[in-house]
C-alpha cells in the first residue's frame, strides 16, 4: 500500500512493540534454574521443568524449573531463617528496600511490560500503562507503611513466614499486591507464580537480587499445583495469601483449617455493572470496555453482568454493539490491540463451552463481525442478551470477554439483581445523580464499588471481596492488617465437652419458683424445637437449672431471625451506641443477681464475681462508645477521586462462646459484633449458659430490636458445626476445643464465611487486650467506594 | 491492514445499531462541496436537550487519556494521516495586525502546502492534498477569495463580533452578509457565551437560526468558545442547540479564550454530534481550533474522530482543524519521515 492509498484508507495499521530486548532476556537465562531460594538460583530438586508458551502463537517460550515439595521446604526454611533479622530490622531499613525495588522496576518497566504481554497475551497498552505502573506504585506506597508500621499499627507484630500463590491474569501486579505489604509488615515470603505466566516473577527476583533484598526474604518458586499444595500445607508457613478461583480458594480454606494459619483469599466474581437511566450512557459504554473487555475479560472483578434500566436498555445495547465493533482483536504486542488472546487453550475452550451452554439456556449471543488471527487463543468480544438470572452466563464466572445483560425496572430491583450472586467482589454504578449512586453503593454486597467508573485500582485503596469472592483486603491500611497479627491475651486450652455426663438430681439452694430457661430467638423466648433439655450443674455439682437443648432447627430459626432483622444494621451508629449504653445500664441494675449466678455456677469468690460483672458492664460501655467511632477512611489514590473505605457490618455473625468467665466472654464477643451493626446468633458457654439466659431478660427491656441478638443454648460443638455449615451465616467466631475450631474452619467453605477461632484456646477475657479494635476489625467488612469527581 | 479493524456500522447485522451512511466506505478525494445532505435544523426540542445533559467529566477525561494511548500510528500510515490533517485544515490567520499581503502569503501556502521534494518523495504528486479552507477576518475575505480562485480552497470568515460575539444581533448579521457578499463560502460565527450561562436556549437558538439564514449557501460553523463555558455539560447543551438551529459545523474555540481546544471538550462535542445524528440522521461537522500546533496532537484528534464517529468524519466535509502553525510542523514531520532527519522550521516556506 502506498501512502496515497493509506491516505484514503485511514486505517491504523500495525504498530508493533519491539521485543528484541525481551527476546534477548529470554535467550540469556537458564530457566531450568529459575527457583529463587535464599538469594540463589536453583534447579528443582527433582530436575523437572514445565513449559511456558506464548498465547498469541502457542509457541514454547521457556522450560522452567518445576518446584516440588523439597524445593518448597528449602524456600520455607530460607524464609524462616531470614525472618528474625528482617522483622527486627527498622521500618526505615525495610522502607529503603521497598523503595529500591520500586525504582529498579521503574528502570526496567518496558522490559516488564513486554515480557508480561508475551507470556500472558495481554495487550501491551495494558501491561505498559496499567499493570506495570500499578505494580511499581505498590512498592513505593508500601515503603511508607514499612517506615510508619510501629506508629500506625501498635500492638501488632508481623505474622511470620508467608506463603503466596498468585494467578496468571495479572502476574506482576498480583506479585506486587502480595509481596509489597508482606515486606512492609516485616514478613518473609515464599511466592509461587502461576504456571502459565512465570516470566515477570523471574525478572522481579533478579531485581530483588540487585535491590538489596536480604537473602531469604523473598523466595520465588516456579511450579504447579504440587508446589502450591506444598506451600499451603507447610507447617513452617504462618499465613497463606491466595488469589485465584473460588474453587481452589475453598480447597485452601479446608486444607488450612485448624492449622492456625492466617488466610486471605481473593477469589472469583460476577460483578454487576449497573447503568441507571440518568447515567452518561456514552461514558458507561466506555466503562464496559474497561470493565469486561479489559485483559480479555480475564479479570476477577470484571463487570461481567450488565444491569441496565429498562427505559434505556435498547438504546444502550445499541451503543454497546457499535463500540464492540470498534474493538481491535490482535497481537498483544501491537499498540493498537484492544483484545489479545486468552492465556491458554484450556481457557479458550472453557469460555467457548460456557457461551454454548448459555445460548442453550436461552441467551442470545452476539459478536461483532471480525476475523481472528489464524494462530493463538483468540476469542471475539461477546454480548449475551435475553439472559435470565438462572442462566449459566449470569451465574458462573466466565473469565473471558463475555458480557451478560439483564434489565431492571427500579433501583430496588437493580440492587436485588446485583446481589443475586454467590460472589461479592466488585460493582460499578453509573448515574449522574450522586444521591442515587451513594444510595446504592452501600447496599451492594461487594468489596469494591466504583461510581461512574470501573476497574480502578490503587495501592492506597483496599481491594477484596464479600461472600464467596473471598476475604481479606489488599492495598491501603486495611491490606496491611493481613500481614500483621494483633496481640491477644491467649488463655487456657479448651477441652472438648465430656459426653453424656450424669445429670445431677439435687437442686441447688435458693431456687424459689421453678424457672424455665428458654432459647431467645427473634426477640422471643422460645422452647427448643426438639423439646429436650440440658441440666446445668453448679460449681458444687448440684442442679442449677435446665436449659433448652438447641438443635440445627433452632439455629436455622435463629439465623432466619438474625437475617430478617433490618432495624439493627440500618440503625445509626449513634442509635446503636445509645442502645448498648442502655443495655449496660440495665445490666448494672441487676449486677448483684448476675454476680450471685457466677458464684453459683463457677464457684468464684463473690468479689471476683462482682468484678466480672463490673468488667462486663464496662465492656458494654466501651463498645457503646466505640459504636460510632470505629470509622472508615477516605483514601487518596493519585487521581481526582475520593475512595471511601466504609466499615460495614459483616452481616449475620455466629458466636460460640467458651466456658471461662461466662458473662464477660459473652459480652466481650457479642458487644463488638453488635456495635458494628451485625446481628448475632450466640451459642453461650455450654457449661454455664444460665448467664446468657438470664441476660436475655435484660436484653428484652434494653431496646435491642428483635432478632439483633439470638441465643441458642446446647452442645457447643454440635451447634458450632451447624453454624459453620449454614450458608446464610456471614461470620463465625468460635472459642471452643481445637477440634471444633478446626471443623468450623473446614465446614465454612459452603459460603466462605469469615471464621475466627481461638484455635482450641480461650482468651483471658479480663485482659484489656481482649477488647477494642482487634475485635471490631473482625466485626466489619471494608468496602471501598470509588467516587471520581469533577464537573 | 488488519482484518480485525472494524468501522461503526460494520456490525450492521445487529439490530438497533444505527448504521452510518454508505459514505463510510468512500475513499475518493473530497469534493469541493459538501457531498452530504445539509442539516436543515429542527425545532428547539428542550426535552431532547434535557436528555443529553448527562456528561461525566471524569469519565470523559479517562476516555481521552486512554484513547490517545490505545492507538498508535506509525511509519507510512503516520505520513498518510498527517496528509489527512492537512486536507482537513482551515489554515488560519486571525491577528489584529493582519494585512492583505499577509493573507496572500497564507493563501500561497495553502495552495502549495508542501515542498515539492516532499510531495515527490511521498509519491503523492498525483493528487492534490492541501488545506480545505483559509480562515480570515472579514476585511481580508475578498483578498483571499481572489488569491485562491480556481483552487477549490474555501474561504472562511470569522464573523459576528468575533471573538466575543457581543455586538447587537443586527450588526452581527450584517457582518455575515457582508462576508458572504465578498465571497466567503464558510462563516465561522461565535455565540454570546452568556446565553449559555443563562440557559437562554430559545434566544441562542433564534440567534443561530438568524445567522444561518444570513449565511445563505455559505456553510455555518458555530464557535462555542468552550474555554468560556466552564463545564462539559454546557458544551454539550450549547452544541446541541447549535445543531438544532442549523449549524453545519460546531467548533470549539476562537483561539482567543484562555483555554483552547482540549480533547475532553472535543469528546463532548463529537458525542453531541453522534446524538444529533442518531436523533435526526444528519451528519454535522466538527472543528477543533486553538492550540493545535503539533503533528502529534493532530493525530490525537484524528483518532478521536475515527474512534467516536468513524471514517466519514475524517473528510474535510465533516472535520476541520482550525490552525495556523500546525501545517509547518506537519511538513517537518513529513520531511523526517522521508529523510530520517529532524527538520527545522526555517527550511519550510512560511505562511
Amino acid at each position: 500500500m502506498n501512502i496515497l492509498e493509506r491516505y484514503h484508507a485511514m486505517e491504523y495499521g500495525p504498530a508493533p512493540e519491539a521485543r528484541n530486548e525481551a527476546d534477548a532476556w529470554l535467550a540469556g537465562r537458564d530457566f531450568a534454574k529459575a527457583l529463587f531460594i535464599d538469594g540463589a538460583w536453583k534447579a528443582a530438586a527433582s530436575g523437572k521443568t514445565f513449559g511456558t508458551s506464548e498465547p498469541s502463537s502457542g509457541k514454547l517460550l521457556a522450560k522452567i524449573s518445576d518446584a516440588g515439595a523439597a524445593d518448597i521446604d528449602a524456600a520455607v526454611a530460607a524464609a524462616a531463617k531470614a525472618l528474625p533479622k528482617w522483622s527486627a530490622s527498622s521500618g526505615y531499613a525495610r522502607a529503603k528496600v521497598l523503595y529500591a525495588i520500586g525504582r529498579a522496576m521503574q528502570r526496567h518497566q518496558r522490559l516488564f511490560a513486554v515480557l508480561e504481554s508475551i507470556d500472558n497475551g495481554k495487550p501491551i497498552r495494558e501491561s505498559r500503562d496499567i499493570d506495570v505502573p500499578l505494580a511499581i506504585r505498590h512498592f513505593i506506597h508500601h515503603a511508607g507503611w514499612a517506615q510508619s508500621l510501629e506508629k500506625d499499627f501498635p500492638d501488632h507484630k508481623p505474622v511470620g513466614v508467608v506463603g503466596q500463590v498468585i494467578p496468571w491474569n495479572f502476574p506482576l501486579l498480583m506479585l506486587a499486591w502480595k509481596i509489597a505489604p508482606a515486606l512492609a509488615a516485616g514478613c518473609t515470603v515464599v511466592l509461587k507464580p502461576a504456571e502459565f505466566t512465570p516470566l515477570t516473577a523471574i525478572l522481579f527476583a533478579e531485581i530483588c537480587e540487585r535491590a538489596g533484598v536480604p537473602k531469604g526474604v523473598v523466595n520465588i518458586v516456579q511450579g504447579g499445583p504440587e508446589a502450591g499444595a506444598a506451600i499451603v500445607n507447610h507447617p513452617g508457613v504462618q499465613k497463606i495469601a491466595f488469589t485465584g478461583s473460588s474453587e481452589v480458594g475453598k480447597i485452601i480454606r479446608k486444607a488450612t483449617a485448624g492449622s492456625g494459619k492466617k488466610l486471605s483469599l481473593e477469589l472469583g466474581g460476577k460483578s454487576a455493572f449497573i447503568v441507571f437511566e440518568d447515567a452518561d450512557l456514552d461514558s458507561a459504554v466506555e466503562g464496559l470496555v474497561d470493565g469486561i473487555w479489559f485483559n480479555q475479560g480475564q479479570v476477577c472483578c470484571a463487570g461481567s453482568r450488565l444491569l441496565v434500566q429498562e427505559g434505556i436498555a435498547e438504546a444502550f445495547i445499541a451503543k454497546v454493539k457499535v463500540r464492540m465493533s470498534r474493538l481491535r482483536v490482535g497481537s498483544p504486542l501491537d499498540k493498537n490491540t484492544d483484545i489479545g488472546p486468552l492465556v491458554d487453550l484450556t481457557q479458550l475452550d472453557r469460555v467457548k463451552g460456557l457461551i454454548a451452554e448459555g445460548a442453550k439456556q436461552g441467551a442470545t449471543c452476539w459478536q461483532p463481525d471480525a476475523t481472528l488471527p489464524s494462530s493463538g487463543y483468540y476469542h471475539l468480544p461477546t454480548l449475551a442478551t435475553s439472559v435470565s438470572p438462572a442462566n449459566i452466563l449470569a451465574q458462573e464466572e466466565v473469565f473471558g470477554p463475555v458480557l451478560a445483560t439483564m434489565s431492571f425496572r427500579n433501583t430496588e430491583e437493580a440492587i436485588e439483581l446485583a446481589n443475586n450472586t454467590r460472589y461479592g467482589l466488585a460493582a460499578s454504578v453509573w448515574s449522574e445523580n450522586v444521591n442515587l449512586a451513594l444510595h446504592v453503593a452501600p447496599q451492594l454486597k461487594a468489596g469494591v464499588v466504583w461510581v461512574n467508573g470501573t476497574n480502578m485500582f490503587d495501592a492506597a485503596c483496599g481491594f477484596g471481596g464479600y461472600r464467596e469472592s473471598g476475604f481479606g483486603r489488599e492495598g491501603g491500611r486495611e491490606g496491611m492488617f493481613e500481614y500483621l497479627a494483633a496481640k491477644l491475651p491467649v488463655g487456657a486450652v479448651i477441652k472438648p465437652a465430656a459426653a453424656g455426663s450424669a445429670q445431677p438430681v439435687e437442686q441447688a439452694d435458693g431456687m424459689a419458683i421453678d424457672r424455665t430457661a428458654k432459647l431467645f430467638i427473634g426477640g422471643k423466648q422460645v422452647r427448643p424445637d426438639g423439646n429436650y433439655s440440658l441440666g446445668i450443674v453448679t460449681a458444687k455439682g448440684k442442679l442449677a437449672g435446665e436449659v433448652g437443648l438447641g438443635s440445627r432447627k433452632d439455629i436455622r430459626d435463629a439465623v432466619a431471625a438474625a437475617r430478617a432483622c433490618k432495624a439493627w444494621p440500618d440503625a445509626t451508629a449513634y442509635n446503636r451506641s445509645q442502645v448498648l449504653y442502655y443495655f449496660a445500664e440495665n445490666l448494672s441494675g441487676r449486677a448483684d443477681e448476675f454476680a450471685a449466678r457466677l458464684v453459683q455456677l463457677t464457684g468464684v469468690a463473690a468479689k471476683a464475681a462482682r468484678e466480672e460483672v463490673e468488667l462486663s458492664i464496662e465492656r458494654l460501655f466501651l463498645y457503646a462508645g466505640l459504636a460510632d467511632k470505629f470509622e472508615g477512611r477516605v483514601h487518596q489514590p493519585p487521581a481526582r477521586v475520593v475512595t471511601l473505605a466504609l466499615h460495614e457490618p459483616v452481616g449475620v455473625v455466629g458466636i460460640v462462646a467458651p466456658d471461662n468467665q461466662p458473662l464477660l466472654n459473652f459480652v466481650s464477643l457479642v458487644a463488638p459484633a453488635l456495635a458494628m451493626g451485625n446481628t448475632v446468633v450466640a451459642v453461650p458457654s455450654e457449661r454455664n449458659p444460665l448467664l446468657a439466659t438470664d441476660l436475655y431478660q435484660v436484653i428484652e427491656y434494653s431496646d435491642i430490636p428483635a432478632g439483633a441478638i439470638n441465643i441458642v443454648t446446647g452442645r457447643s460443638a454440635e451447634l458450632s458445626g451447624v453454624l459453620a455449615k449454614h450458608d446464610d451465616v456471614d461470620g463465625l467466631w468460635v472459642f471452643a476445643d481445637a477440634d471444633t475450631c478446626a471443623k468450623a474452619e473446614a465446614d465454612s467453605i459452603g459460603n466462605l464465611k469469615r471464621v475466627w477461632t481461638g484455635n482450641g484456646r480461650s482468651l483471658d477475657w479480663a485482659s484489656s487486650e481482649a477488647a477494642g479494635e482487634a475485635f471490631l476489625r473482625r466485626a466489619i467488612e471494608v468496602k471501598n467506594v470509588w467516587v471520581p469527581y469533577g464537573d | 491492514m488488519s482484518s480485525t479493524i472494524r468501522e461503526a456500522g460494520a456490525g450492521a447485522g445487529a439490530s438497533k445499531v444505527m448504521p452510518l451512511p454508505a459514505r463510510a466506505a468512500a475513499n475518493t478525494p473530497v469534493p469541493s462541496d459538501h457531498g452530504i445532505a445539509r442539516n436543515p435544523g429542527m425545532k428547539l426540542d428542550l426535552g431532547f436537550l434535557e436528555s443529553v445533559r448527562s456528561v461525566n467529566r471524569s469519565a470523559l477525561e479517562r476516555r481521552v487519556a486512554t484513547l490517545t494511548k490505545r492507538r498508535s500510528i506509525k511509519a507510512d500510515n503516520q505520513a498518510a494521516w498527517l496528509l489527512r490533517a492537512i486536507a482537513c485544515m482551515d489554515l488560519t490567520t486571525l491577528n489584529s495586525n493582519d494585512t492583505d499581503e499577509r493573507v496572500r502569503r497564507l493563501c500561497a501556502k495553502a495552495i502549495n502546502p508542501l515542498r515539492k521534494d516532499i510531495v515527490d518523495g511521498l509519491g503523492i504528486a498525483g493528487e492534490t492534498i492541501r488545506p480545505a479552507a483559509v480562515c480570515v477576518y472579514h476585511p481580508f475575505v475578498a483578498t483571499a477569495v481572489d488569491a485562491v480562485r480556481g483552487t477549490g480552497i474555501h474561504v472562511a470568515a470569522v464573523s459576528t463580533a468575533f471573538p466575543h460575539g457581543l455586538a447587537p444581533l443586527s450588526t452581527r448579521l450584517q457582518e455575515i452578509e457582508a462576508s458572504v457578499r465578498d465571497g466567503a463560502d464558510e462563516i465561522d460565527v461565535v455565540i454570546p457565551r452568556g446565553l449559555v450561562y443563562g440557559a437562554k436556549w430559545r434566544e441562542l437558538f433564534n440567534e443561530i437560526v438568524a445567522m444561518r439564514a444570513a449565511c445563505g449557501d455559505a456553510h455555518l460553523k458555530v464557535i462555542l468558545g468552550t474555554g468560556d463555558l466552564a463545564t462539559l455539560r454546557n458544551v454539550m447543551l450549547a452544541s446541541m442547540v447549535a445543531m438544532m438551529a442549523g449549524a453545519d459545523f460546531i467548533k470549539t474555540s476562537t483561539g482567543k479564550e484562555s483555554v483552547n481546544a482540549t480533547l475532553p471538550v472535543g469528546l463532548a462535542m463529537v458525542r453531541a454530534i453522534r446524538a444529533y445524528f442518531e436523533e435526526t440522521g444528519y451528519l454535522i461537522g466538527f472543528k477543533p481550533a486553538g492550540g493545535i500546533s503539533t503533528a502529534k496532537v493532530s493525530l490525537d484528534w484524528l483518532v478521536l474522530m475515527k474512534e467516536e464517529l468513524g471514517r466519514p468524519w475524517l473528510e474535510p466535509t465533516l472535520f476541520r482543524f482550525g490552525a495556523s502553525s500546525l501545517l509547518t510542523d506537519i511538513e517537518r514531520q513529513l520531511e523526517h519521515h522521508l529523510t530520517g532527519h529532524y527538520s527545522a522550521n526555517h527550511r519550510h516556506a512560511m505562511a
